[in-house]
């Protein structure tokens, strides 16, 4: 229980750090911590996938950029559309779009579902790049960003910090008791063993299925948000790469915990901010792939349970220093 | 589309089929019999191709030049750098789980895709067709068919012919195969598996870098390329089946044909016709067309 207590404790900790940043930080760091908030609810949403439901997707940018192309394509040329409806219909056609895909791939297994994933997110990147319907590689520009009456006017950082910070609250809550839900424990089950619930009188399918969709919505809701941070779409934000990034978030994080994607987004984006300063590295920032890809390669080798897992880590270590001290003769034991 | 033209496009599928075929039975192989995902693979074949145009006055100065001995070092270094590549780093992935796996190899695109930069730049280059091979034959009056297409489909056939008479005639394609089957069983009658693997690994490498090296002349040598590669060979492998290589080869060739053909009759559509082909096939079969 107490360490429940300690997880709790960690996130509403990070919270409120989140919450009083904008107090200490400059322009750019609002800025940047406002992008990794959207990505981290990006890679929220992979994880109730890939650590909550045991299905690995390969294709989670296709319903992120559906969100961003869905919120930059239904706004009104000259004036501000609502929030209420806007936001609403991203994610309702990024939930839609999840269904069919959800619907169809789910009856592969495997790396086999991996593959079809990226497929239809391939479908989806091509139809964004190649046809008219997406404005090709150019990419289109929002003009004017949406508002909630004279509440919440997003054009300001400030104001837009704080709504993605509320947004990034509420996935995270709501995914922590859906979690806890029977729905969540029902996820649990198919992770550990699908044969063996299906056996306890589970009809898993719906299951997955209904896992995939609510994934794909809050990918959406992610993708929304970026449309109206950078007031501009492209179709790379349905490439595999994102699809790649999001999923090494959650893998560095730590896969199975909703801190790790939390985690997992702001080491992930820092790591590539650190590698590109030119103040660090100098004319070697060129070249930052160098060193984001030697870090992976590293966390790979030393931390096998992803950041989430350090500490337990680091526990284990030092019970098995002690226990090594504990049967050591008395002799060395002195020494040390 | 007059009978010459269809015949062009043919042997631009075939070619293409084939090209893909190579990188993606190394990939196939490596999945199949250790159980890797190796998101590095796309790597392999840019490093081959990238090999193809830096090697060439290195190789010049020293052996007196010629594509032929460029490639013939090429393979050389490739087997070394597999060999090493495996030893240093995946042997330490069979282990793992999957997604771990996916982690180290996407690390290792990053680097060496920065590696490359720092060593060879980011410019296109272009690298020339070997004058022995330059010529065209004529199909009909205006349409004619480059010999050096003719050639890379060449040695891909005998490079397939060679993986299937190694795999299924030879001593060592028998452990192979019983390795992939059953590793601590193998290992267990006394034979070295770890080596096995190694040896597997740094062929499914050399096989990647030389189908960069042979495409080099057509497809020129830019960054990035192998990202693009490595994506078509996955589908390749998935729509084969994992660890088939004769699922590999048909799929390939399937897909050769969908796309060449694709971008001639469905200009606006080419890019996804590949994508839907590998999921209509894999509703129709979920594990892929021959499961091994």
């Amino acid at each position: 229980m107490s360490t429940d207590k300690g997880k709790v404790a960690f996130v509403v900790l990070c919270f409120a750090a989140l919450a009083l940043y904008p107090l200490v930080a400059g322009k750019f760091g609002v800025d940047l911590v406002t992008k990794i908030m959207i990505m981290a609810i990006f890679a929220l949403s992979l994880e109730l996938l890939v650590g909550g439901t045991g299905l690995v997707c390969f294709g989670q940018a296709a319903f992120f950029g559906i969100g961003a192309y869905v919120a930059v394509k239904l706004s009104p040329e000259s004036e501000p559309a609502s929030l209420l409806w806007l936001l609403p219909a991203s994610v309702l056609v990024a939930a839609a779009y999840a269904l069919v895909v959800g619907a169809l791939s789910l009856r592969t297994k495997g790396v086999y579902f991996i593959m079809v994933t990226l497929a239809f997110a391939q479908m989806a990147y091509y139809v964004v790049h190649d046809t008219p319907l997406g404005g090709g590689t150019d990419g289109i520009y929002l003009n004017v960003k949406p508002v909630l009456g004279s509440l919440l006017d997003l054009d300001k950082p400030l104001v837009f910090y704080g709504f993605t910070l509320a947004m990034l609250a509420a996935v995270f809550v709501f995914l922590a008791v859906l979690r806890r839900s029977r729905f969540g424990r029902a996820l649990d089950g198919i992770r550990v063993n699908e044969q063996r619930m299906r056996a306890t009188g589970f009809s898993t399918y719906p299951y997955k299925l209904a896992a995939f969709t609510v994934s794909g919505a809050l990918a959406g809701l992610g993708g929304f948000l970026f449309a109206v941070k950078d007031g501009f779409v492209n179709p790379e934000l349905l490439s595999w790469h994102e699809s790649g990034a999001v999923l090494i978030m959650i893998i560095l994080g730590g896969i199975g915990h909703l801190r790790g994607a939390l985690i997992g987004a702001f080491a992930f984006a820092l790591l590539q901010e650190l590698f590109k300063s030119e103040a660090v590295f100098g004319a070697f920032a060129k070249h930052w792939h160098l060193g984001l890809g030697l870090t992976i390669i590293v966390s790979v080798a030393l931390l096998p349970r992803g950041l989430v897992g350090l500490p337990a880590q680091w526990r284990a270590r030092l019970v098995g220093a002690a226990s090594r001290r504990a049967v050591a003769t008395p002799k060395e034991a002195g020494d040390a | 589309m007059d009978f010459a033209t269809f015949l062009i496009q043919c042997l631009n599928a075939l070619q293409y089929g084939l090209l893909l075929f190579l990188v993606a039975s190394g990939l196939t192989l490596i999945f199949g019999i250790m159980g890797v995902i190796n998101l590095a693979h796309g790597s392999f074949y840019m490093i081959g191709a990238y090999m193809a145009y830096a090697l060439a006055p290195f190789v010049a100065a020293t052996f007196g030049g010629g594509f032929f001995a460029t490639l013939a070092v090429g393979v050389a270094l490739s087997v070394v750098l597999g060999y090493v590549l495996e030893w240093a780093f995946y042997s330490y992935l069979y282990e793992r789980e999957h997604l771990q796996q996916v982690l180290m190899t996407y690390g290792l695109i990053l680097v060496f895709e920065e590696l490359r930069s720092l060593l060879v730049g980011d410019d296109v280059h272009g690298v020339a067709i070997p004058p022995l091979l330059a010529g065209s034959i004529a199909l009909s009056e205006v349409q004619q068919y480059p010999v050096y297409r003719l050639f890379i489909s060449g040695v891909c056939l005998l490079l397939a012919l060679g993986m299937y008479f190694v795999f299924k005639r030879t001593r060592l394609g028998m452990m192979i195969r019983a390795g992939s089957a059953n590793r601590e069983m193998v290992q267990s009658l006394g034979v070295d598996i770890s080596f096995l693997y190694r040896v597997v690994f740094a062929a499914g490498v050399a096989i990647a870098v030389l189908a960069g090296m042979v495409a080099s002349p057509v497809s020129s040598v830019y960054p990035g390329m192998g990202n693009s590669v490595l994506i078509i060979c996955f589908v390749v492998v998935v729509i084969g089946g994992i660890g088939s290589i004769r699922g590999a080869l048909l799929a390939a060739l399937l897909i050769g044909v969908v796309d060449t053909f694709g971008k001639v009759l469905l200009p606006s559509a080419a890019g996804v016709l590949v994508y839907v082909l590998m999921a209509l096939i894999l509703l129709w079969r979920p594990d892929g067309l021959f499961k091994s």
